[in-house]
Formats: structure tokens, C-alpha cells, sequence
């Protein structure tokens, strides 16, 4: 299932936003009145067609970091900006459609079926070849139009669902999508399968991608970069291989060592 | 099929009778209505003599070719004048005794109290200054109040008077309407006057204080002295030996427009004047509460006996009494007026549970938006639930008289709460998550609201506009207390009359409304619910489907 059609962008008609360059500057957020700092003075760049993986244990920051660039987080300081430009200075909603979103569950609507939920993006735009969008996005998504396109949500897998989702955030072909854990609650072999099917879109399009995982081998196989946090901060970037023979902190060691240490063992015990 | 599912079935067949047959004479009649003048509303409250005092004066009016609206059983002495003096209706029996105390809440030294010449001055001139309503002369007959005992409570306790009664009191548990309760020529009266403490005093209906009486469930209960049921229980009649209660003398009591602008209405109305007496009354009452005859049959007798009218109603004459027929005959017999009770009915419901979506469906989500003020405000509505019926329908009076208009306001009101909260609720709970992520890729707020929300929430707001329904099926009996018609008028008259059969034939097609309302609003729920809903739930409720339509 993993390995169905894979329609590269170039061939289809209307055209694709090339991939945007993310930035944070200085963004500080803080939650509830405690006042305590969910993201302390952040930094960070995703170079235009880049996979950043942000990679941290939960209440690191990383998913509000993820969400500071659509804007469902306004932080309390701090520039984000997409090629450049301050989210702050579009008209918020039309942010959000240039921005691909899956979150950890999928998020579909589940009175509408599968065609309906990937064509969401386009028609909130109004673009005029929403069924051929929808068409590319699911078959990139390796679900086959004819044979899923008319199913409600609930009829389908949890690794089925997730594909929906990934079809309906790259559907309007946006500069750069924004992925909350979004194969976090599968099972290990659709996980796998997932992640194969992310890899091949992202060949295929190329968009900007920020990643949001707790799971290190994971950002290690799909991001070109890696960003870890801690507590709101930003403990090293780098590629994997950096993260491993410079780590800057403690932290970064030990999060290096444990997870080649389970990597380990799973080849051992093959 | 079981003998439950046969008798829902013949129910549902009844109410289809009643319904096919309702339609046709109402069209008819309406057709037929072009007498120019607009009809004399004529009303009564809800007892026995008050109903078919009711239908004399309607009769009366008729047989000299005036039109007639009959607006009987409205539901006390305050609902009954509120409604003289707003203008809904024009005339109704009533009780010099009661317009002194409870009307205009005056009081006479005893001796112009007891009578009953006095009394009539005072409360003509009075509530012709103080309201415009004017008191044709009255009918002739005294109709007091009768406190009523056993013949063995009378012999075990030596009771003969009123103060033997209250010497006795402690003893005895009294069973007395609410309207007496509440009245100060009533029960509080007896305390003061007679010192009267009885061990317990339970409200009862009307209709219902004679077998409470008769079956030991009460020693004694507040009756009238003309009631028909005081013969056939063989109950003793207490005196009132220290003259407390004043003269009851029966008369018209007519509105201020139908006094003014319809002269050849209160002639007609006057006829009747001083014609009635004790016994006469006390017969006629009997026909109808004890025999169970047709009251129309009743008061054309009586007004034939009075040479008031020579013309027999041909359509009558051949009415058998109530009591002869089983309850299947009587209700077939009764099908015509109560199809048009039922649609009437309907129509009272459906009117104010459509009014009740426009407003609490909006109101839901407003409530939403603004989430502080949604527990207070749906608290608010949520207390107007406990109110019960009357109570409410009462305060609607001053504000709005009687009719159609305040029962409308009234199950309104009850309706907006089931409503508003299903909305409410379904909006705030509709999936999370799937809300969050439509407002991730750029749906608005509005958008979301009627493409995501709504939607979702569709299947909890129907549940909620089906509660709405039901509850204002049952509460639209009550609109009969303020002259609405529907149901609820063969039920408080056939409470008022004890007539077990005729509040059955108001009672059981309610019942089957409030069966085929909700069923109705079942099949329009699985339309609104979401194709993803059906879908799932298809397979589970089949199987309970089919049982369910071929029980019914």
C-alpha cells in the first residue's frame, strides 16, 4: 500500500508554491498565570525545501513552537516569519491555508468523507481544480482515489486516517507544512508504512517541513535537521551525525546514547 | 403482538379517526359562519354547574340568533374575570358571594353579608366602578358553599354545624379544592370564624373530592349547596350556624364591550333572570354530574322548560347518556369534536416548538460564544421549567389575557430549555479535535460553526427539540385552563363532571400525539444527522426500529 502511485507535482497542471524558509527569533511564550516559560527566548531556521524534526519529551515546547507558525500560539515576544515576512502581517486565516497542518489524531472531520476532507484546503482558497488536487494529494499519500475518496474516516485504519490527513495538508500544494506527531499514535508497522509514504511526498514536493517528534531514531530518519528542546529552549541543532560526535549539552548525550542503545538491542535481537 | 401493542394500535387508529374526522366539519363550519355579527364569547369555570350554566347562556344566545363562542372550563375565579376584564371573553357565570371576597376583596358587615340583596348592590355598583363589568340580575338560586361529611362521620363525631366541625377538627383531615384553600371567604375564613384547625387538609380537583370523600380518603370537603353529587354520596350538609358565609346568588357576569355594543345580547341574557331555583339547579346538576347526560341535552331542556325555547336540536335528541356506552362507543361517539381538539392541539404545539428553534437554537449558540453567561442563563430557563404549568399560564393574564396568545408564550417558555441546552451543549462538545484542525487550515469561525459544528452537533439539538416536543404535547392539556382549547378540554371538563371517559378521550389522544410527535422528529433527526452517524448506527438500531413500528 505503501509503495502505490506516486504522482510527481511536476506533472500536474496548476502550480505549486515553492518552499518557504522558517524563522523564529527571540520568540518567548508563557502559560496560564504561573507565567512559566513554555518557550524561552527561541531561535531557529528551517532553510527553504528543508525537514527540520523537532525533537524533545513532552513539555519541551516543541509543539508550541510548531503551532507559533500558524498562529494557533501568539507568542508573548519574538518575530516568526515565513520567506522573510511576519505571520503577523497576513490576514491570519489566510496564513493558516499556506501552511499544511497534521495533527498527532488526524483531525479529520469525520462527517465528511475522504475526498471532501482533502479538498478542504482548496476550497477554502477557491481554486478551480480542487478534484484534480485531491486526486495527487491522496494518491501521494499512497491511497488510491477510486477505492477511498467516497469513505467516511471512520471506516478507515488509524494509518489509513493519518493519510487523509498528510493528502489534506499538502493538497492546496502550500510552501511548507507543520506535522504534530503525526505518526505517533500508530502501530509499529503502519508507522513504518507511514513514514515510507511521508518520505516519498516529500521527494515529490519538496515543501519545507517542520516535524514535531519525541522520538529521536525517528527525526534522526526523516529530518535533514534536527532541533532538540528542553524546557522551552533549544538545546542543540544540527544533523544527527553532530548531535553524536559533538553534543553541546548532557542532555543531548544522553538522548543520543539511549536511543542508539535501543537500536542496538532491536539488532541484536534480529 | 402483544395486548399492549394491540391497544397502541387501536389508539393510533382512534387518533387517525379523530384526526380525518375533525377536518371536514371544521371546514364546513367555517363555510357556514357568515352571520354578521361578531360571536358572544361565553365562558365558564371549571365545575359542573359553572359549564352548564355555560351552555344555557350559549343555547339562550343561539336560539335568538346570535353567534356563539364557547370558551368553557377556564381554570379559576382570577383566570375567568382577568379574562372579562381584558375583553377575551364576554360573559360567564359566576357568584355574588365570590365577586364580593375574591373579586373585589371586600367584606360586608355579617348581616348585609348574609344578604343576599346587599350583597348584589354592593358588588354591582362595585365592579362596575372599579372594572366596567356589569352583573345581570341574578338567576335565582343560591349555590354557597356546602361543607360536606359523611353520614357516619356526622354520627360518630355528633357532627350537625360548622362549629360541631370545628370542635371535631383536629380529628379530621379536610379534602378541599385549591381554590377554597386560597379563597379568605374559604378555609382561612373557617379559622378565623369558627376557629377551625383540621388535622390535615389535603388539595383535591373538583371533580375529584366527592369519591375522595366517599372512599374515606378525606372526612370532609368544601362542596356547593347545588352540586348533584351531594345526593348521590348521601352526604350531610353542614350548617353555618354563625352565618359566615355570604349569599352566593348565580348571575351573569358580562364584560364591559358586550354591556355596551350588544343590547339585544343582554336582553337575551336577562330572560333567564330570577327563572332558575334551588331545586331546578340541583336536578339539572344531577343529570349531568350523576347521570352523565349530554350537557347541551340538559340546558335545552331547561331552556325549553322555561318556554325559552320551543326548537329541539334534532341532532341531540337522540344523544344517549354518557354512562350507557363503553368507552370504545364513547370514544367513537366523541371523534368528531375531538379531531378537532387534536388538530388544534397540534397546532398549538407545533407554533410554539417552531417559535422555540428560532429563538433557543440562536440563543444555544450565542451562549457558546459567550460562555459566562451560559450557566445563569440556561440556569434561568431551567427554573422557568419548574414553574408549574398553571402557575405560569396564570401570570400570563395580566399580560396577555386568555386564548390561544398566552398559552403560545407559555409553552414557549418550556420549550426553550431542552433546546437551548441541546445546542449548547452539542456545539461546545462537537469533536475537539476536529474543530481545532479545521481552524489549523483556515476555516473562520463561521465557517466552522455551520460546516463543522452545527453538523455535529445536529444529532444532540434534535434530542433536544424532541424533549421540547413532548413536554409541550403534555403541557398544551393545560392550555384548556385559559380558554386555548386542544386536549386539555375534555380533561379538565370531564375532571370537573368525575367523567373518567371523557378525560380518557382527551388523556389517550394526547398520549398518542406525544408517541407520533416524537416519532415524527425521530425520522427528521436521522435526516440532520450526519451521513458518518447514520452509517455507524444503522446496524445497532435496525433490530429496535423494527420493533418499534410494528408495535405501534
Amino acid at each position: 500500500m505503501t509503495d502505490e502511485v506516486v504522482a510527481p507535482l511536476s506533472k500536474a497542471g496548476g502550480t505549486a508554491s515553492a518552499p518557504a524558509a522558517l524563522r523564529a527569533s527571540g520568540v518567548v511564550h508563557t502559560f496560564g498565570a504561573s507565567g512559566a516559560r513554555a518557550l524561552d527566548a527561541v531561535d531557529f531556521e528551517a532553510p527553504a525545501g528543508a525537514c527540520v524534526a523537532l525533537v524533545g519529551e513532552s513539555g519541551s515546547g516543541k509543539t508550541t513552537l510548531l503551532r507559533c507558525f500558524n498562529r494557533m500560539v501568539e507568542p508573548r515576544a519574538g518575530v516568526i516569519t515565513v520567506d522573510g515576512r511576519d505571520v503577523r502581517d497576513l490576514p491570519v486565516e489566510t496564513l493558516r491555508r499556506t501552511m499544511g497542518y497534521v495533527p498527532q489524531d488526524g483531525g479529520l472531520l469525520p462527517h465528511w468523507t475522504v475526498r471532501r476532507n482533502a479538498g478542504l484546503v482548496p476550497r477554502l482558497l477557491g481554486l478551480d481544480d480542487v478534484e484534480q488536487r485531491v486526486d495527487e494529494a491522496l494518491a501521494l499519500a499512497g491511497l488510491a482515489p477510486a477505492v477511498y475518496g467516497s469513505r467516511y474516516p471512520h471506516e478507515l485504519s488509524g494509518g489509513q486516517r493519518q493519510r487523509v490527513a498528510l493528502a489534506r495538508a499538502v493538497a492546496a500544494r502550500p510552501p511548507a507544512i507543520l506535522l504534530d506527531e503525526p505518526f505517533g499514535a500508530l502501530d509499529a508497522i503502519s508507522r513504518a508504512d507511514l513514514q515510507s509514504a511521508f518520505e516519498e511526498l516529500r521527494r515529490a514536493t519538496g515543501v519545507t517541513t517542520l516535524l514535531v517528534t519525541h522520538d529521536l531514531a525517528e527525526a534522526a530518519r526523516l529530518g535533514d535537521w534536527l532541533v532538540v528542546m528542553r524546557a522551552g529552549r533549544v538545546e542543540q541543532r544540527g544533523s544527527f551525525s553532530e548531535l553524536r560526535h559533538s553534543p553541546a549539552t548532557a542532555y543531548v548525550q544522553t538522548l543520543v546514547e539511549r536511543t542508539l542503545a535501543g537500536l542496538a538491542r532491536l539488532e541484536e535481537s534480529a | 403482538m402483544n395486548g399492549r401493542a394491540r391497544r397502541l394500535m387501536h389508539l393510533g387508529g382512534f387518533l387517525a379517526a379523530c384526526l380525518i374526522a375533525g377536518v371536514a366539519p371544521a371546514e364546513a363550519q367555517r363555510a357556514s359562519a357568515a352571520i354578521p355579527a361578531t360571536p358572544v364569547i361565553v365562558a365558564s369555570k371549571p365545575f359542573g354547574e359553572s359549564y352548564l350554566l355555560c351552555e344555557l347562556f350559549a343555547q339562550l344566545l343561539e336560539s335568538r340568533g346570535l353567534a356563539v363562542e364557547r370558551r368553557p372550563g377556564l381554570g379559576a375565579t382570577e383566570i375567568a374575570f382577568g379574562a372579562i376584564r381584558s375583553g377575551a371573553i364576554d360573559v360567564y357565570p359566576e357568584y355574588t358571594g365570590t365577586g364580593l371576597i375574591a373579586i373585589l376583596h371586600d367584606s360586608l358587615p355579617d348581616s348585609l353579608a348574609r344578604s343576599p340583596k346587599a350583597v348584589f348592590a354592593h358588588v354591582t355598583r362595585a365592579t362596575a366602578d372599579r372594572y366596567g363589568a356589569r352583573w345581570l340580575p341574578p338567576l335565582g338560586f343560591e349555590n354557597t358553599y356546602a361543607i360536606a361529611v359523611r353520614k357516619e362521620t356526622s354520627a360518630r363525631y355528633g357532627l350537625h354545624t360548622l362549629s360541631d366541625l370545628a370542635r371535631a377538627g383536629p380529628a379530621l383531615t379536610g379534602g378541599l379544592t385549591a381554590d377554597f384553600i386560597g379563597r379568605p371567604d374559604g378555609l382561612a375564613g373557617l379559622r378565623r370564624a369558627y376557629g377551625l384547625s383540621p388535622r390535615a387538609v389535603k388539595p383535591l380537583a373538583p371533580g375529584l373530592k366527592y369519591q375522595a370523600l366517599a372512599a374515606g380518603a378525606v372526612d370532609f370537603i368544601d362542596g356547593y349547596s347545588t352540586d348533584g353529587l351531594l345526593a348521590k354520596y348521601d352526604l350531610v350538609v353542614l350548617d353555618d350556624d354563625r352565618r359566615f358565609f355570604p349569599a352566593y346568588e348565580a348571575a351573569a357576569l358580562v364584560g364591559t364591550r358586550l354591556a355596551r355594543d350588544r343590547p339585544d345580547a343582554i336582553a337575551a341574557l336577562t330572560l333567564l333572570s330570577g327563572r332558575l331555583d334551588e331545586g331546578t339547579m340541583r336536578r339539572a346538576n344531577r343529570r349531568v354530574e350523576v347521570d352523565g347526560e349530554d350537557m347541551r341535552v340538559v340546558a335545552r331542556d331547561l331552556l325549553v322548560g322555561l318556554g325559552l325555547s320551543g326548537r329541539a336540536h334534532p341532532s341531540d335528541a337522540g344523544a344517549a347518556p354518557r354512562n350507557a356506552l363503553g368507552l370504545g362507543a364513547y370514544l367513537w361517539s366523541v371523534r368528531v369534536p375531538i379531531g378537532r381538539l387534536t388538530l388544534r392541539h397540534l397546532l398549538l404545539v407545533a407554533i410554539a416548538l417552531a417559535l422555540a428553534v428560532v429563538v433557543a437554537v440562536p440563543l444555544g449558540l450565542a451562549l457558546e460564544r459567550v460562555r459566562g453567561a451560559a450557566e445563569p442563563v440556561l440556569g434561568a430557563l431551567g427554573v422557568l421549567q419548574t414553574i408549574p404549568s398553571i402557575a405560569l399560564l396564570v401570570f400570563m393574564i395580566p399580560l396577555l389575557g386568555v386564548g390561544v396568545r398566552p398559552a403560545l408564550v407559555a409553552l414557549w417558555l418550556y420549550a426553550l430549555y431542552p433546546i437551548a441546552r441541546g445546542t449548547f451543549v452539542g456545539v461546545t462538545d462537537a469533536d475537539p479535535k476536529a474543530v481545532e484542525a479545521a481552524e489549523a487550515l483556515g476555516m473562520t469561525a463561521h465557517q466552522r460553526l455551520l460546516q463543522v459544528r452545527l453538523p455535529l452537533a445536529a444529532p444532540v439539538i434534535m434530542a433536544g427539540v424532541r424533549t421540547a416536543a413532548v413536554i409541550t404535547v403534555g403541557a398544551a392539556t393545560l392550555a384548556a385552563f385559559i380558554g386555548a382549547g386542544g386536549l386539555g378540554e375534555p380533561i379538565v371538563t370531564g375532571l370537573a363532571l368525575a367523567d373518567t371517559r371523557m378525560v380518557l378521550s382527551g388523556a389517550l389522544p394526547a398520549a398518542a400525539l406525544a408517541l407520533l410527535v416524537d416519532g415524527a422528529l425521530a425520522l427528521v433527526a436521522r435526516l440532520v444527522t450526519p451521513a458518518y452517524r447514520r452509517s455507524t448506527s444503522r446496524k445497532r438500531r435496525e433490530p429496535s426500529n423494527a420493533r418499534g413500528s410494528s408495535s405501534i
